[in-house]
């Protein structure tokens, strides 16, 4: 099943020799990542370890200080977050559909509205983003959505990360972005929309997930990038490092060994 | 599937809208003026006094509630008031042009305060209630100043034409301000946009959250600027059209309009912090602050007393907004727990 990477698959994406700097400090420091159509690459690092510079370079928010961005085998420099997004990158932020009073359809359709009628007519087509919303929030087992109109904010994190997601997918993303999707959520939502993931990259979509959670990136990656101090400290594909190698490297190692050491001591004390 | 049934009348949903509290509002002060004014205020008479006082003001509220949805407040509106109707009396008044001169010159110069607003905001990200804090001050001084300049005095005559005056400045049956009409059309544009068109989801996006909408490519810098062009330019049609019914324009007419624009806004049930409100709730709150504003008048009691039962109103219409707005988002749970039940 995850056998489907082959040497032979081109990356939709490359991130090359990428530094960013602002006003003096640098961010990301000569990055490079591929990134796969079909594949779950997942992006670890510490809190400031660049990981959301790097997410905004790859959708376009920041154009980067040097290096380039390549998009399906050629150089691109992103104009704007709508360049990318209309080229096919989507992101989905930490608090996927952060609209709390928009109706779930208006939230979904936001910034792509679907209209009918034309010239001082033209309007959206409610009934038409209602019937989209529910279907694809149901194909993706959010059942209890069964109407559209429902303010987003009576959905749980999780409902709202699906909800991101699956708009999407909806819009035909060639690349997903999920930023810290599972961080504000409990076991069985963060499961959930784990599940969703996999079913994005079954289809032929890139994620780049981004995440502190060594558990969930073994669950569902593919290829694991850590990030330390804006750098790319380790690139791997999935089982040529151990968890407790991985926990090392984004803790940075030492301070990690420092802590089990403490640890010991005081309950050694104690026995 | 499953699709929400128009048909059937769902208790719930209509007390989830943003305007249920402004309804309720208004039912309330209506019938306790009825009450208390007696005859005279629930006749065509009263019904019309209030109906103008609504109509300037809700010409007004409609775009400054849009901006507030938009996450931004407006609190030039009274000097733009002003600006456009000085402008229409210097020039077709003072200066003897034709009526249309003064009117266009009058709405353009608004327009352009608007646009102002806008263009300052959006480059230096300062908060528009400072920046138009700001617009309020310099142009009330550069007008005052321009027309004692001009004119030697702060209060300009006009006679304006026919035709302006039938459209702008009548007394329809001898008591219904045309402006009643052309509250009407506002209100139909203004609703049109904010529930039909793509721009009503992008308004309501850059009120959610501006930095989301940005990145879903929302162009939120143009939407926030034409935004304050529209309230410039709903001021300064006030102003235009009371120089053109009173026949003279002062120079600190309209301050009036600052505070309650937002007061009929937020009665109306428009988030404070964006994101939320309704077309239909700023018109039932202009309708509300009418209501009291002129209602009094038929009591016999001081007037002085309007403003006690406005700021009482408003605190009220905050309380319960914030609460109806915790039902519309806690709607789902209730309805399931209603669903179990059956």
């Amino acid at each position: 099943m995850t056998n489907k990477m082959s040497i032979s698959a081109k990356p939709i994406m490359r991130m090359k020799n990428i530094s960013k700097s602002f006003s003096g400090y640098t961010a990301l420091n000569d990055v490079s990542l591929d990134v796969f159509p079909g594949e779950v690459l997942c992006l670890l690092g510490d809190n400031g370890a660049g990981k959301s510079t790097a997410i905004k370079v790859l959708s376009g928010f920041h154009e980067p200080s040097s290096g380039m961005m390549e998009w399906e085998g050629a150089d691109v420099t992103f104009d704007s977050p709508r360049d990318a997004n209309e080229r096919g990158i989507a992101t989905v932020h930490q608090f996927g559909g952060t609209f709390p009073l928009m109706s779930i359809a208006r939230s979904f359709f936001v910034g792509l509205e679907p209209t009918k009628g034309r010239g001082p007519f033209k309007r959206f087509d409610k009934k038409y983003a209602n019937e989209v919303v529910v279907r694809e929030m149901q194909a993706l087992g959010i059942t209890r959505v069964t109407d559209g109109e429902r303010l987003i904010g009576s959905l749980s994190g999780g409902e709202r990360q699906v909800s991101a997601i699956a708009r999407a997918v909806h819009f035909g993303a060639k690349v997903l972005i999920l930023d810290e999707p599972t961080a504000a959520l409990g076991v069985k939502e963060s499961s959930h929309v784990l599940r969703i993931i996999m079913q994005a990259k079954m289809k032929g979509i890139a994620v780049i997930l981004i995440t502190h959670n060594v558990t969930h990136a073994l669950t569902v990656g593919d290829h694991f990038a850590v990030l330390i101090h804006g750098e790319k400290a380790d690139d791997f594909r999935r089982g040529e490092r151990t968890r407790e190698e991985i926990i090392d490297l984004m803790a940075g190692g030492e301070a990690m060994a420092e802590l089990e050491k403490e640890i010991e001591n005081l309950t050694g004390g104690t026995n | 599937m499953v699709t929400s049934p128009k048909s059937k009348f769902d208790l719930g949903s209509v007390i989830r809208r943003p305007e249920f509290g402004a309804f309720i509002g208004l039912l309330f002060v209506y019938l306790f003026f009825a009450i208390f004014g007696g005859e005279p205020f629930t006749a065509v008479g009263g019904f019309a006094s209030w109906m103008n006082i609504a109509a300037e003001l809700g010409i007004i509220a409609l775009p400054v509630g849009l901006l507030m949805i938009a996450g931004d407040l407006d609190l030039s509106v009274g000097s733009t008031l002003a600006a456009g109707g000085i402008t229409a009396a210097v020039l077709s008044g003072f200066y003897s042009l034709p009526t249309w001169i003064g009117i266009f010159a009058g709405l353009a110069f608004g327009t352009l305060i608007g646009f102002v607003n806008g263009i300052i905001i959006v480059r230096t990200n300062l908060p528009s209630f400072v920046v138009t804090l700001a617009t309020n001050f310099s142009v009330f001084g550069l007008i005052l100043g321009t027309c004692k300049l001009l004119t030697g005095t702060v209060a300009v005559s006009m006679k304006p034409d026919p035709v302006s005056k039938s459209i702008l400045g009548t007394l329809l049956w001898g008591q219904f301000e045309t402006a009643i009409f052309l509250w009407a059309g506002v209100a139909v544009i203004v609703s049109w946009v904010l529930y039909k068109s793509p721009w009503g989801n992008w308004i309501y996006a850059i009120g959610g959250d501006a930095t989301s909408a940005r990145l879903t490519g929302i162009p939120v810098d143009k939407v926030r600027v034409i935004l304050f062009v529209c309230s410039g330019f709903a001021a300064s049609l006030v102003g235009v059209m009371q120089t053109v019914l009173y026949e003279s324009a002062q120079v600190n007419a309209g301050q009036s309009f600052v505070f309650n624009s937002i007061i009929a806004v937020v009665i109306g049930g428009v988030s404070l912090t964006g994101g939320y409100g309704s077309t239909v709730g700023v018109i039932l709150g202009a309708m509300t602050f009418a209501i009291v504003n002129q209602g009094i008048y038929y009591t016999g009691w001081e007037s002085d007393w309007a403003s006690l039962i406005l700021g009482v109103l408003l605190l009220i219409a905050v309380l319960t907004n914030n609460t109806f707005r915790r039902l519309a988002i806690a709607g789902r749970k209730k309805k399931k727990v209603h669903v179990n039940d059956k």
